[in-house]
């Protein structure tokens, strides 16, 4: 399968259409593991390609993997490499050093593997929804298989053992990806997110380190990987979640109480813009998109919306675009493209306000 | 008394004596007035050893680093100060040669300093299958170097039995 098939096909992210809950978008485990070899940063390029073609070998054959694509980095476009992190299939770091590097991805693109990142392996699996239990039997069971071929670096003290201390052990990142406007919206978020680091959790934009938080899309993951089984960790990781669905929840039914004229003249202007625009920048989808979900959760729109728009975070990303309408590489073009998507989609929408009456 | 030292840098006659911990280990430098004096080593604003060693500020002074036996990767080459300065370490075997700088570094970012979640079972029971065939085959050797052909048969076939029940890949 080619990366441009890929951006078409049905995947866990973009089709899940029953799956889809309010405020949390999606569940996600990765697992970093290594070789008994020189870890991907410190390896010359030879020795990265040995990595590379001995473990798309392996887990290109995982029944996980069956009818799914398998990608050496170093052989594909610019433009395809983004597209895949804006699915977050690979991250921006794997693009860093495309030389020797590769991701496996199953078919419907709920596991990913990435080869010779800053590990040599990096399993991810994602799921729509909240569902920590099921991806993390998912996941170890793609890893169990790994490892019945291949010998993993493992200390009994240490666990797994990685380039970065910061993931050894477990070498797991659970993360959820939480849409929060009421928090936002509330000025609440600075709190929230000092609270939450306390407690050793991670609050990220939507890209992962480093990136903002646009569309009010926030991934929250552990970030002490040892000293802890994975259960524990995510026993712990899901108790402070369902604390921040909940205060999420407040928000949003404390400023449909306090500021209800202005909650809703939000999520009516979106919706005024969104369908009647011309050009349509990236950032202005998310935020709209993000309105237009909330607007799903109060009732405002049907149900059948909020898998729409989760779709539309992903194919509203400049590569996709840029993919989808064959070249349109400059921004203002992808900024008409995008704005024709928009309006195709919520054209024929109505807005129910009477629902928050 | 004991000899005088010479300066590290230029060889005088030194008279400026430093010992500091780093790491754990002890530096010691000596330097005479005037090289003490451009290094800073004099100056009211302070001077860090660690600092004057990580700038690689001189060539005696790297390398009296590496016959202090500052700890290093010998598989990788990865040495504590390329650690601290990406974060990163080089292979596996760093977490073993750099195992007194990184273990107070677990303590600040873990939860505590030991493994509690899963491990790689297929793998360690390869490990082990392993060990017990090399045991099985030094004891062949000495039973062949001792003539004891019958005990060297006994063993050689409880090596294939333990090949037998050794976990395959195709499982």
């Amino acid at each position: 399968m080619s990366i441009r098939s890929l951006i078409t096909a049905k995947s866990e992210l973009t089709h899940s259409t029953k799956a889809a809950v309010p405020v949390v978008l999606s569940t996600r485990i990765r697992l970093a593991r290594n070789l008994k070899a020189i870890f991907p940063g410190r390896a010359e390029v030879a020795q990265r390609e040995a990595i590379l073609s001995q473990c798309q070998e392996v887990v290109g054959g995982l029944p996980e993997m069956k009818g799914g694509a398998s990608i050496s980095l170093g052989e594909s476009d610019e433009i395809d490499q983004q597209a895949l992190v804006e699915r977050h299939l690979v991250s921006p770091e794997l693009l860093a050093s495309p030389e020797g590097a590769g991701v496996v991805i199953s078919k419907n693109q709920a596991c990913s593997i990435m080869i010779n990142e800053e590990d040599h392996l990096r399993i991810q699996m994602v799921k729509t929804g909240f569902h920590f239990k099921k991806v993390w039997k998912a996941i170890d069971t793609v890893d169990t298989e790994i490892e019945k071929q291949v010998d993993y670096a493992f200390s009994p003290d240490w666990g797994y053992l990685t380039a970065c201390p910061t993931n050894l052990g477990t070498g797991m990142r659970a993360s959820v990806m939480m849409h929060l406007p009421g928090l936002v919206i509330a000025e609440q978020m600075e709190k929230v997110v000092k609270a939450v680091n306390q407690l050793g959790l991670a609050v990220r934009g939507l890209f992962g380190e480093g990136s903002d938080a646009s569309g009010s899309i926030f991934q929250i993951s552990n970030q002490q990987t040892l000293g802890e089984s994975e259960e524990d960790i995510i026993k712990r990781l899901t108790g402070v979640l369902n604390t921040v669905i909940e205060q999420e929840q407040n928000a949003r039914q404390k400023l449909l109480e306090d500021d209800r004229m202005s909650f809703l003249d939000k999520i009516g202007r979106a919706y005024g813009i969104l369908t009647h625009s011309y050009y349509t920048h990236s950032g202005e989808a998310m935020n709209f998109l993000s309105l237009m979900r909330l607007a799903v959760d109060l009732g405002i729109l049907p149900e059948d919306y909020r898998a729409v728009v989760d779709r539309l975070f992903i194919e509203c990303q400049p590569a996709h675009i840029q993919l989808m309408t064959e070249g349109a590489e400059d921004p203002k073009a992808r900024d008409a493209a995008r704005a024709v998507m928009l309006r195709d989609h919520f054209g024929d929408a109505t807005l129910n306000f009477d629902a928050v009456a | 008394m004991g000899e005088s030292l010479k300066c590290d840098i230029c060889g005088k006659l030194a008279t400026v004596h430093l010992t500091q911990i780093v790491n754990n280990k002890i530096h010691k430098v000596n330097l005479c007035e005037e090289c003490a004096q451009q290094k800073g080593v004099t100056s009211s604003a302070g001077f860090s050893l660690a600092d004057m060693l990580a700038q690689n500020l001189d060539l005696s002074l790297e390398g009296m680093e590496e016959s202090s036996q500052e700890p290093h990767c010998t598989h990788c080459g990865c040495t504590v100060e390329g650690f601290k300065k990406h974060g990163r370490l080089g292979c596996p075997d760093c977490y073993v040669a750099l195992k007194s700088v990184i273990e107070p570094i677990l303590g600040n970012i873990h939860k505590e300093v030991i493994h509690k979640g899963k491990r790689p079972v297929s793998g360690l029971t390869r490990i082990e299958f392993k060990k017990q065939v090399e045991a099985l085959d030094e004891q062949i050797e000495t039973a062949i170097a001792e003539e004891r052909y019958e005990d060297a048969a006994r063993l050689r076939d409880e090596i294939r039995v333990l090949e037998n029940q050794m976990p395959t890949t195709e499982s």
